[in-house]
């Protein structure tokens, strides 16, 4: 599948941001203050927000997107987007009420919580639903997403709410858990990925032609010899050349390098901003795992140009 | 609404008949010359007497070649368009209610002044029926000609989808599949017309026939025979000793 920029930082970007709103919401502790507030808000709101504005960049007619609220009956992606605006409205009273009165409303924070995350399985479900992608279609896709969301959630909430203190030894346990489990997870999903082929599916050549029964069905002729859309959107090839030593390098910046952080942290009883460092190395991690989330993939389409 | 109807009261679809499609893309090229002047937005092209030529098309011919086990290759053109599934997966995904399946007649449209242009429909299709219009940014798709087979206002000859109007072979075949009774329905029936890939669940209301089987002669001619024995007679037979004797 073509990796667009827009989609890749959108999934990222929003992850990490309802991640941090569904902390927030838990009502984990923070500085006091109203600049605390709404540093605290504007980062988590900021990195939703941004987010779901880049996924608009790639539709053909943003004008229209409002139109996408409507379908949530059917649509993952319409049920994305009303969850997404009704939890950062839901966050708008939150925020302004603990900025304005710097308390937190317990009752409307669990719900921004529930929202958060609801969000997040959403986004997932846009991709885990599509039975034309087999890699996708699997419910270890939602798992991996909200784990993800849930590590950069709690690294900026411990980055925050610590941020003038030495970070405490359980805070960075939790956060060296959830890093282990995710990526564990993901290994999980990529060995899982590189299980479900369309073949293991059931699907080849000779079942989109229904001509396999004959004999050995291969493509001689593409209908043009250009490119078109679907080649160009679905039978992309680049991902899966370097596609281990991508995965080792998303490992890395995504894994490896906090995980250090961490135990850097636990041995020398440095301070809490190291922490964003282990965020930022996260994040880059994720743009690599996200890429190759959509350049890996292979969809059914490619059984008719292939 | 872009939940999907229940029942739809007619199945319209298409039948290809593989056996006798000769390649020839008159449909692929009826089909653009009919849409891009009739429903909807033009079917664009970018770069058209370029280098890069690319364009939306609702309907593209594959050229396969297929090996059986025991008998030389054979090639079979095979045309794809929208098979306006019964259980469409591309009609669901859409966040606008801008792909909808119709009640009366079961065609599968895209209402383009909603189109946000997400793409997720095309990437719900496995069959690669719904293309990004390059110009007007909005989903395209075979329409199944919605506005000829209804049109009063053109012949009651021309009142079938253009593809099926301009086919010199007669390949393609238009009706209702709902009625066991149509062509359509009894060709399917009579020729073993088969779906593409059915592990998709999507129920197809298109239908392929097969190439009939071709003929295995007893004694394959010499050219045709894929081991390297000659077994000619005659003249060529007395040249073959001869050689094989020097």
């Amino acid at each position: 599948m073509h990796p667009a920029i827009s989609v890749i930082f959108f999934t990222v970007s929003s992850g990490a941001g309802f991640g941090f709103l569904a902390m927030l919401g838990l009502g984990v502790p923070m500085p006091n203050g109203p600049l605390a507030a709404f540093i605290a808000s504007a980062i988590a709101v900021g990195l939703a927000v941004v987010g779901l504005l880049s996924s608009t960049f790639h539709l053909g007619h943003p004008e229209r997107a409002w139109r996408a609220f409507t379908q949530w009956r059917s649509s993952w992606l319409s049920r994305e987007g009303v969850c997404a605006v009704v939890t950062l409205g839901l966050y708008g009273v939150y925020g302004l009420n603990w900025i304005f009165s710097d308390e937190r409303i317990a009752w409307l924070g669990y719900l921004v919580s529930f929202g958060s995350i609801l969000t997040v399985f959403t986004t997932a479900m846009i991709y885990a639903q599509l039975r034309t992608v087999p890699a996708w279609n699997s419910w270890m896709t939602p798992v991996c997403y909200l784990l993800f969301s849930i590590t950069c959630g709690v690294m900026l909430v411990a980055a925050f709410g610590e941020w003038n203190r030495v970070a405490s030894h359980s805070t960075l346990s939790i956060i060296l858990g959830l890093l282990v489990v995710a990526w564990a997870m993901k290994i999980i999903w990529w060995r899982n990925a590189d299980l479900s082929t369309l073949q293991a599916r059931g699907s080849d050549t000779g079942t989109a032609t229904g001509l396999g029964g004959i004999g050995n069905v291969k493509l001689l002729e593409r209908p043009h010899t250009g490119e078109n859309y679907l080649t160009r959107e679905m039978v992309h090839k680049v991902g899966r050349k370097h596609a281990n030593k991508l995965r080792m390098i998303a490992l890395g910046f995504g894994a490896v390098v906090p995980i250090l952080i961490c135990l850097l942290q636990i041995l020398f009883e440095m301070s809490v901003a190291f922490l964003s460092l282990a965020f930022l190395s996260l994040l880059f991690g994720l743009f690599v795992e996200r890429w190759l989330f959509f350049a890996e993939a292979k969809h059914a389409v490619s059984l008719y140009y292939d | 609404m872009t939940t999907l109807p229940n029942s739809t009261d007619k199945k319209l679809g298409l039948v290809i008949d593989l056996d006798v499609c000769v390649g020839c893309h008159a449909c692929v090229v009826n089909c653009k010359e009919w849409n891009t002047g009739g429903y909807g937005a033009p079917l664009a092209d970018e770069d058209a007497y370029g280098s890069a030529p690319s364009g939306a098309w609702l309907n593209r011919i594959h050229t396969f070649e297929i090996t059986p086990e025991d008998a030389p290759a054979s090639i079979v053109h095979f045309p794809k368009s929208c098979l306006h599934c019964e259980d469409a997966p591309c009609v669901t995904v859409c966040p606008t209610g801008a792909s909808y399946k119709r009640t009366d007649d079961g065609i599968v449209l895209v209402d383009e002044d909603k189109c946000i242009g997400c793409g997720l429909c095309a990437w719900a299709c496995p069959y690669g029926a719904r293309e990004m219009d390059p110009v007007e940014n909005v989903m395209k798709k075979c329409t199944l000609c919605v506005d000829r087979i209804y049109n009063e206002n053109i012949p009651e000859v021309d009142r079938v989808p253009a593809c099926v109007r301009t086919c010199p072979a007669e390949a393609r075949h238009f009706g209702d599949f709902s009625d066991p009774n149509s062509d359509v329905s009894r060709m399917v029936a009579d020729r073993g017309g088969f779906d593409l890939m059915p592990e998709q669940n999507t129920k197809p209301v298109n239908k392929y026939l097969p190439p009939r089987p071709k003929s295995h002669p007893s004694d394959p001619s010499p050219s045709i025979s894929k081991s390297d024995a000659i077994n000619a007679k005659g003249f060529l037979g007395w040249v073959d000793r001869a050689l094989e004797k020097l």
